[in-house]
């Protein structure tokens, strides 16, 4: 069995502790805005927080978050605030016009906000640093964009 | 897809009807050059006050009107550039403008893409995949293709717009006949008639009904320029609000409780069958259900796709042999020198005798180049679902071409195409690898939905790993590229005599702008086992390396500045000079750079654009190249939407400046090496470079842009590489090769 709460609810599921909390997420629960990009978290695009903390839940078993807080992409906004529904990072992607193919995004906007919630004026070292998620489609020159217009807001 | 839809029974009628409310909006479109469809759209579909006026635009009584876009949105923004195009011409207000996919019907087939057009307006990209004379009439005309960075230029310029300024003109005549007055007193201002004169004024929602009973006219005015009030703007993507908080739906997100779960396993040696399979140990696992046998490969199904994944590791599998199961690059690398030593190949473009001036020549300078095979790596990985119940299939994955795909699965599953139902759904990425003639996972999502419908009435869904996407794909073909140049006693370059391995897949990507007098360029085509299709560029982003890295290899060897050779050479080609101009003034040619940096430079047109690319570089302390800016001038003609089109270039740099510094798949026992990320690297927000972009209008027909940036970043990197260091980039990927700074040449640039 496996218990946590997931943007804010309690969810109690009878599961394997050993499987990846990605695939909780998407097959179990249907959450499918946290996506699914390699599998050994190195790209990114699965990335939810976990008590506020950025995490690769392709790689994270739900059996090491027994207990804890996770927000995924589809209850950013509620935890973090912010007008018309999106948080202050959502509605930045938005005014810099950010994604592309918009896949890699739920987790670079994960890390993005994790980032600017433990640091909120980031150096482009610090987001050189903070953000390590992968684009194909190239969104790097917004996504620093954007995290800039943040930090100095 | 509850359990409760799960075994549809809808007419055509009452299928579009029902999607119409699924969606939110509406669903007709039908060229304005075909106005059988008009009348069947209007027919079938008449719904409430809603009435479709022309191709592609259906006005509602409260006057919002919904324009249907027949292109996959890839993140290239093309569902709004397109609708742009079309609510410009209709003199519609933005704000009343709703944006749809165009379904995936013959209805909404993009016949503006091909039919009609000529042969030789046939968008380049389509020519290398298809061949048309093979091909039916109807299946030509039924396409819903996205690609060659062709939809402003194609179906934007000949269908969105064609149809607004037919569905603006059939409003006037419908207000003017309604207020008896002539046509040609009234006006359309944000989707009004308006009649000044009597100061009347009249919502088009409300003249829907009359309009749609006229026939669109065949040649309407379009707009001049300086008449736009849309196009031109940096509007805001229609697509981004749902890519932000998680709700935009990709092929992969399709679901459902009862969904099965597919994970596949294909011969790693392409080509090969598989010869035996023990699937005792998998079958015993939490929630699988079947184990399912392919031609090439096999599959766990299981309740869950972590559940299939880890249970395809239990089963115990077996290929038979082939014939490539030794071939590696070293071999194809060998195979493809041979085929050029020993073959003259086949012309590609000839003018005056190049060998004559090779022999007469004072100097020739020669040099050999190469370029390995290249994954798409799309961020979502590949996948299909497929739903198949008796006579009938549903079908959701992530393509570029929904009619075509629609097509294949019933084709692979033994149904007729009316009775597959497609759902479409946003790319994770395309680059080439969701176009049509890729069929794998298409094909093998069917063969296991179809063993799967014979015990379980579920949906599959079949999700490649990223290991399997990267070692299944079809590969961006390696090429072997080698170049003789003659110059004469004064040093002018008297010949370019130009040697590469095949095939091509789009024509005309070797040829080179330069006024040089005496050309020669062949191609000769090499077999070998490794899938190859289209990535994004297609054959621009090898032959650019190519061409920019010799023509500066040239002008070092003459001793003159490579701008200023290119400048020379492209008397003939004023729209390259000027971009190349820009580009090279905005970064600073010639004047004062930071101590250790330089500056490369390239020039490419492809698909209608030009594109001038200058790359300022240093060597870092660890003898590897940073790339710290690229400024790109960009000639695409006019632009539709200027930050979507400033979008497309960062995004194509940065493509192919991954491409340049990372970028190889590698053949080892005739199967792909690398598998994942950490092996086929990928650029990232450290080492993405500062990018400045200017939009040059010449005012020429609109050009594409999402592959046009993508083809000269290799060489201008290449090209800076060489002034920093002497050392020549030959063979791509740059990787982990060091370089040793020399000032020797710091001071030709």
């Amino acid at each position: 069995m496996a218990r946590f709460t997931l943007n804010g609810e309690n969810r109690e599921l009878d599961i394997e502790p050993e499987m990846p909390l990605l695939w909780v997420l998407r097959d179990e629960l249907g959450m499918t805005g946290t996506n699914f990009g390699c599998g050994i978290g190195n790209c990114g695009a699965c990335t939810v927080h976990v008590d506020g903390n950025a995490l690769r839940s392709c790689v994270t078993p739900v059996g090491a978050v027994e207990g804890r807080d996770i927000t995924t992409i589809e209850g950013l906004a509620s935890v973090a605030g912010g007008a018309n529904g999106l948080s202050p990072v959502q509605q930045a992607w938005i005014d810099h016009q950010v994604p592309q193919c918009g896949y890699c995004q739920s987790g670079m906007i994960m890390a993005a906000s994790a980032l600017l919630a433990r640091n909120p004026s980031p150096s482009d070292e610090e987001i050189d640093a903070g953000i390590t998620n992968i684009c194909r489609c190239g969104s790097y020159p917004r996504v620093r964009k954007a995290i800039r217009a943040l930090a100095s807001a | 897809m509850s359990k409760t839809d799960s075994k549809p029974k809808l007419s055509r009628r009452n299928f579009l009807l029902v999607s119409a409310v699924a969606g939110g909006g509406a669903l007709i479109g039908y060229a304005a050059t075909r106005p059988s469809r008009h009348q069947r759209a209007n027919d079938t579909l008449a719904d409430g006050g809603d009435r479709f006026v022309t191709s592609w635009i259906r006005l509602r009584p409260d006057n919002r009107v919904t324009i249907y876009v027949p292109h996959a949105e890839m993140g290239q923004g093309v569902h709004t550039a397109l609708a742009m195009m079309a609510a410009d011409e209709l003199d519609a207000a933005w704000e009343l403008v709703d944006v749809e996919q165009a379904p995936a019907t013959d209805l909404f087939a993009n016949d503006a893409i091909v039919a009609g057009l000529g042969g030789e307006l046939l968008p380049e990209f389509l020519t290398g995949l298809v061949n048309f004379a093979a091909l039916p009439a109807a299946q030509i005309v039924n396409i819903q293709i996205t690609g060659g960075s062709s939809s402003v230029r194609y179906t934007g310029e000949n269908s969105m717009r064609v149809a607004g300024a037919a569905a603006r003109s059939m409003l006037l005549e419908c207000a003017a006949e309604r207020w008896g007055v002539a046509a040609e007193e009234c006006a359309t201002e944000s989707s009004h008639v308006i009649h000044s004169a009597s100061g009347r004024s009249i919502a088009y929602g409300e003249l829907a009904d009359d309009a749609a009973r006229l026939e669109p006219p065949a040649n309407p005015v379009l707009k001049d320029r300086s008449q736009f009030n849309i196009m031109g703007r940096a509007i805001s993507r229609r697509d981004i609000p749902p890519k932000v908080d998680g709700s935009a739906p990709y092929g992969i997100d399709a679901h459902s409780e009862d969904m099965l779960y597919a994970a596949l396993r294909l011969a790693p040696v392409f080509g090969a069958r598989l010869a035996s399979v023990n699937a005792e140990a998998a079958l015993a696992q939490r929630g699988v259900r079947k184990v399912v046998e392919l031609e090439d490969g096999y599959a766990v199904v299981a309740d869950n796709y972590w559940r299939a994944k880890q249970a395809l590791e239990l089963v115990e599998a077996e290929f038979a042999p082939t014939e490539n199961d030794s071939v590696s690059s070293a071999v194809l690398a060998e195979r493809f020198d041979r085929a050029l030593a020993e073959s003259n190949g086949s012309r590609d473009f000839e003018s005056g005798d190049a060998d004559a001036a090779l022999e007469d020549a004072q100097d020739v300078f020669e040099a050999s180049y190469r370029v390995p095979y290249l994954a798409h790596a799309a961020m979502e990985p590949m996948n299909c679902t497929v739903h198949i119940q008796g006579d009938r299939a549903d079908l959701w994955t992530s393509t570029q071409d929904a009619l075509g795909i629609k097509s294949r699965v019933a084709r692979v599953a033994g149904l007729s195409e009316d009775k597959v139902t497609f759902h479409h759904s946003y790319l994770g990425g395309g680059f080439g690898r969701r176009l049509p003639f890729t069929w794998n996972v298409i094909d093998h999502a069917t063969l296991i939905a179809q063993q799967v419908a014979k015990e379980f009435d579920a949906p599959v869904k079949t999700i490649l790993t990223r290991e399997e996407d990267m070692r299944q794909d079809y590969y961006r073909p390696a090429v072997h590229s080698n170049f003789k140049a003659a110059f004469d006693a004064e040093g002018l370059v008297t010949a370019w005599h130009n040697r590469f391995t095949g095939p091509i897949q789009v024509p005309g990507a070797a040829h080179i702008p330069y006024g040089i007098p005496n050309q020669s360029i062949r191609v000769v085509d090499v077999e070998t086992h490794v899938p190859i299709a289209s990535w994004r560029s297609v054959d621009h982003s090898q032959q650019t390396f190519f061409i920019e890295s010799f023509i500066d290899e040239i002008a070092h060897r003459r001793g003159t500045n490579p701008y200023q050779l290119r400048m020379e050479l492209l008397q003939d080609h004023p729209r390259h000079r000027n971009v190349l101009q820009v580009a090279a003034e905005s970064a600073g040619y010639g004047s004062g750079l930071p101590e250790g940096r330089a500056l490369g430079i390239a020039v490419q047109e492809s698909f209608g654009s030009i594109a001038a690319q200058v790359a300022e570089v240093s060597i870092g302390s660890d003898g590897r190249p940073v790339v710290h800016k690229v400024t790109c001038a960009m000639d695409c003609g006019w632009v539709v939407n200027p930050d979507t089109a400033e979008a497309q270039i960062e995004s194509g740099i940065i493509f192919g400046l991954t491409a340049a510094l990372y970028g190889a798949i590698t053949i080892e026992d005739g199967r792909v090496v690398q598998g994942n990320f950490p092996d086929y690297e990928m650029l990232r927000m450290a080492d993405s470079p500062e990018i400045v972009v200017h939009l040059v209008e010449s005012g020429n027909a609109p050009g594409g842009l999402g592959e046009p940036a993508t083809p000269p970043v290799a060489a201008a990197v290449a090209n800076a590489i060489y002034i920093l260091t002497g050392q020549r980039v030959r063979e791509l990927p740059i990787g982990d090769r060091e370089f040793t700074l020399d000032r020797s040449l710091a001071g030709n640039i």
